[in-house]
């Protein structure tokens, strides 16, 4: 297998803890409200799931303790950034503290162990593809994401709902005159964000990285923020990014093992320096921001 | 509907004036608040409580030795948390300081690795300032990107104190490991004049404390008295006012990151000057978030902040004290920090917003 191929069957896998993670924070954005935190509910899930794998309770429960560890925590900041109308960037910060303080002293008498991931289902005829075939082999949690990113990218485009999310983040006191319960609305995006964050997590833990670690988020969480604005807030644009970085992530591991001679410590800061670069481009074209960006986003509202 | 299946509700209200006195006291109770939860977490754990409370809250102020290290630890969060309180005050949310203390360290350091030799006075004060610059040169490229490409300044330093932590790596591992260091990451011992003179005899607290107090007392004049202070709370409180004023918004921004660089990087010099006595990798424990708690706590206030770093310097040493006594992890420092936050988050809502139980639908009368 040479680097290509290695990049392009693994792009995907490497791709969802970036997508699952940067849909949830988008839809809560849309919402108007900047959850900073994801990097501890996504350390969070990562552990509950962890855990739970390696005790034998298998994947699927693993993701839904995650998934509802991390929407319990979400919650914590929905409470005080929303009802008691704290600084949503405060907030953030500390879930994100408290989250990663969580998952390390849950996470304490597991370090060095591993579990067993999940086995690949690959798509027949495509797989056999040269080259790209490899994009066609991954496991269930890899289709379902995809599924997932399409059927956000149709809610927002096509139904009520969707609309009903954008009108709360963009004038919360019209919609609030309108009728739409602004503050429901908030509660119920920021859970959404939480539940992916955690299945993000999850997902790096139990099935990317079958092995505890502590600190393994390593920055995904914060990145997935960037991906946020990078991909302007629209679910599309968002999966290309996530694939970017899925993809860079594994050129940096593609090139640690072909041996070039390029530090370790420089591939590891691979994708920081590219989250820099990317949000210096995407972020000095004003009008781009302007037009899709969020009016409300990080305001409290008042009823 | 009837009365009775309309509970009564509690609503925020908010109130006429800010109250002076729920910013007083929403330290201390957010402090008890959270070591309520805290010790509720420790009771579940299966670790004895009250044997955990007395040894990461009490034993740190009981004896000098770790009353003593409260202050070595209370220099760099007091350092750090008054750099970026200026930030925060104009909205600019440095959260990399970390980035910006392991660069102060590694500029401070370069020189006993590069003149390992040199001997005299200047050498520690020299460290210092360089530490200084380094840390404001990696704020800098935050501001950069902040000001002239309009890029968050959230997410830029946040992954530029991740790019600090892989340098810091990369220098421990290669070109500045200690060649007779057994292959740990660590540089060589520094030399004599380039640490910090102690202050108290008989412990490890020195001369850079002072140097802290220093600071603060600057930022206090900066903030409350200066015309610059001024210009940069208008620009974070009412952004457009300070616009029809003529305050340049790029200056406020490069000017808050260029403080809180600064402060981090000296703080970062003044750890490898110090307690550490060389590069090495422990020298990033996470003071620079730390320190963005220690700076809301204190209300963002140059006063408040020295009893929050206190305070904050006080719960590592108990953390510390509790993995010896009670076999608590190291985590759980970080989990109460967070959740001391959060609990204190809770509490300034109440400086400009009081409860009042309403019915829950339009206060209308039984």
């Amino acid at each position: 297998m040479n680097a290509l191929e290695f990049i392009v069957a693994g792009m995907l896998a490497a791709a969802t803890p970036f997508l699952l993670a940067a849909l949830g924070e988008m839809v809560a954005e849309r919402a108007g409200v900047l959850n900073l935190g994801v990097e501890g509910l996504m350390a969070l899930g990562a552990v509950i799931a962890f855990i739970i794998v390696y005790h034998g309770g298998g994947h699927l429960l693993g993701f839904v303790a995650a998934g509802l560890a991390s929407t319990a925590l979400s919650l914590v900041f929905a409470v005080i950034a929303l009802g008691f109308r704290a600084n949503q960037v405060a907030v953030g910060l500390a879930i994100g503290i408290l989250g990663q303080g969580l998952s390390a002293l849950f996470g304490k008498s597991y370090e060095s162990l591993t579990v067993k991931g999940l086995p690949k289902l690959s798509l027949p005829w495509l797989s056999d593809i040269p080259v790209i075939g490899g994009l066609f082999v991954e496991d269930v949690v890899v289709w379902l994401s995809l599924a997932a990113t399409v059927a956000i990218w149709a809610i927002f485009a096509y139904t009520k709902t969707g609309l009903v999310v954008r009108a709360v983040g963009e004038n919360p006191k019209a919609a609030r005159a309108l009728g739409y319960p602004v503050i429901a609305v908030r509660f119920a995006a920021v859970a959404f964000g939480g539940a992916f964050a955690g299945f993000a997590g999850a997902y790096a833990a139990v099935v990317y990285t079958p092995l505890w670690a502590d600190g393994m988020i390593a920055g995904r969480g914060w990145i997935a923020i960037a991906l946020v604005v990078f991909g302007t807030w629209l679910t599309s644009r968002i999966f290309l990014g996530a694939c970017l970085f899925g993809a860079v992530s594994l050129a940096s591991l593609a090139a640690q093992t072909t041996g070039l001679d390029v530090s370790s410590q420089l591939l590891s800061s691979l994708p920081y320096l590219v989250t820099i670069v990317v949000l210096g481009i995407i972020s000095s074209n004003r009008r781009l921001l302007k037009l899709n960006g969020v009016a409300s986003l990080g305001e409290p509202f008042e009823q | 509907m009837s009365a009775l299946s309309r509970p009564f509700l509690p609503v925020l209200v908010r109130r006429e004036h800010a109250s002076l006195t729920v910013k007083l006291v929403a330290p201390p109770v957010a402090l008890g608040l959270a070591t309520i939860l805290n010790l509720g977490l420790y009771l579940l754990m299966g670790r004895d409580p009250v044997a955990v409370f007395h040894a990461m809250l009490l034993e740190p102020f009981l004896s000098w030795a770790s009353f003593s290290e409260v202050l070595l630890k209370t220099g760099p969060l007091l350092l750090i948390a008054q750099g970026l309180a200026i930030g925060f005050r104009a909205k600019v949310f440095n959260i990399g300081a970390e980035g910006q203390f392991i660069l102060g360290a590694i500029f401070a350091s370069a020189i006993p690795i590069w003149f390992p030799q040199a001997t005299g006075q200047w050498i520690w004060p020299s460290m210092l300032v360089i530490g200084a610059l380094g840390g404001a040169l990696w704020a800098s490229l935050t501001a950069f990107w902040r000001v002239r490409l309009n890029a968050n300044e959230i997410l830029v330093s946040l992954m530029l104190a991740l790019v600090a932590a892989q340098l810091l790596n990369y220098l421990l591992l290669g070109p500045w490991k200690d060649p007779n260091g057994f292959n740990f990451p660590q540089s060589v011992m520094f030399q004599f004049d380039a640490m910090v003179p102690i202050l108290i005899p008989g412990t490890r607290v020195n001369v850079s404390l002072l140097v802290a107090f220093a600071f603060s007392l600057a930022a206090w004049v900066f903030m409350q008295r200066s015309f610059a202070g001024y210009k940069l709370q208008v620009g974070g409180l009412a952004p457009r006012a300070a616009g029809y004023a003529g305050f340049n918004e790029g200056r406020a921004i490069w000017l808050s990151l260029l403080i809180g660089g600064f402060a981090a990087g000296l703080a970062g010099a003044a750890e490898v000057a110090g307690p550490l006595g060389q590069l090495q990798r422990s020298i990033s424990t996470g003071y620079g978030y730390a320190a963005i708690i220690v700076a809301y706590l204190g209300g963002l206030h140059p006063i408040g902040i020295v009893f929050s770093a206190l305070l904050m310097a006080a719960l590592y040493i108990g953390g510390d004290n509790a993995m010896v006594s009670a076999n608590l992890p190291v985590a759980a420092v970080r989990v109460f920090q967070g959740s001391l936050l959060l609990a204190y988050l809770i509490a300034i809502a109440f400086v400009r917003y009081r409860l009042e139980w309403r019915h829950a639908a339009h206060g209308s009368a039984p």
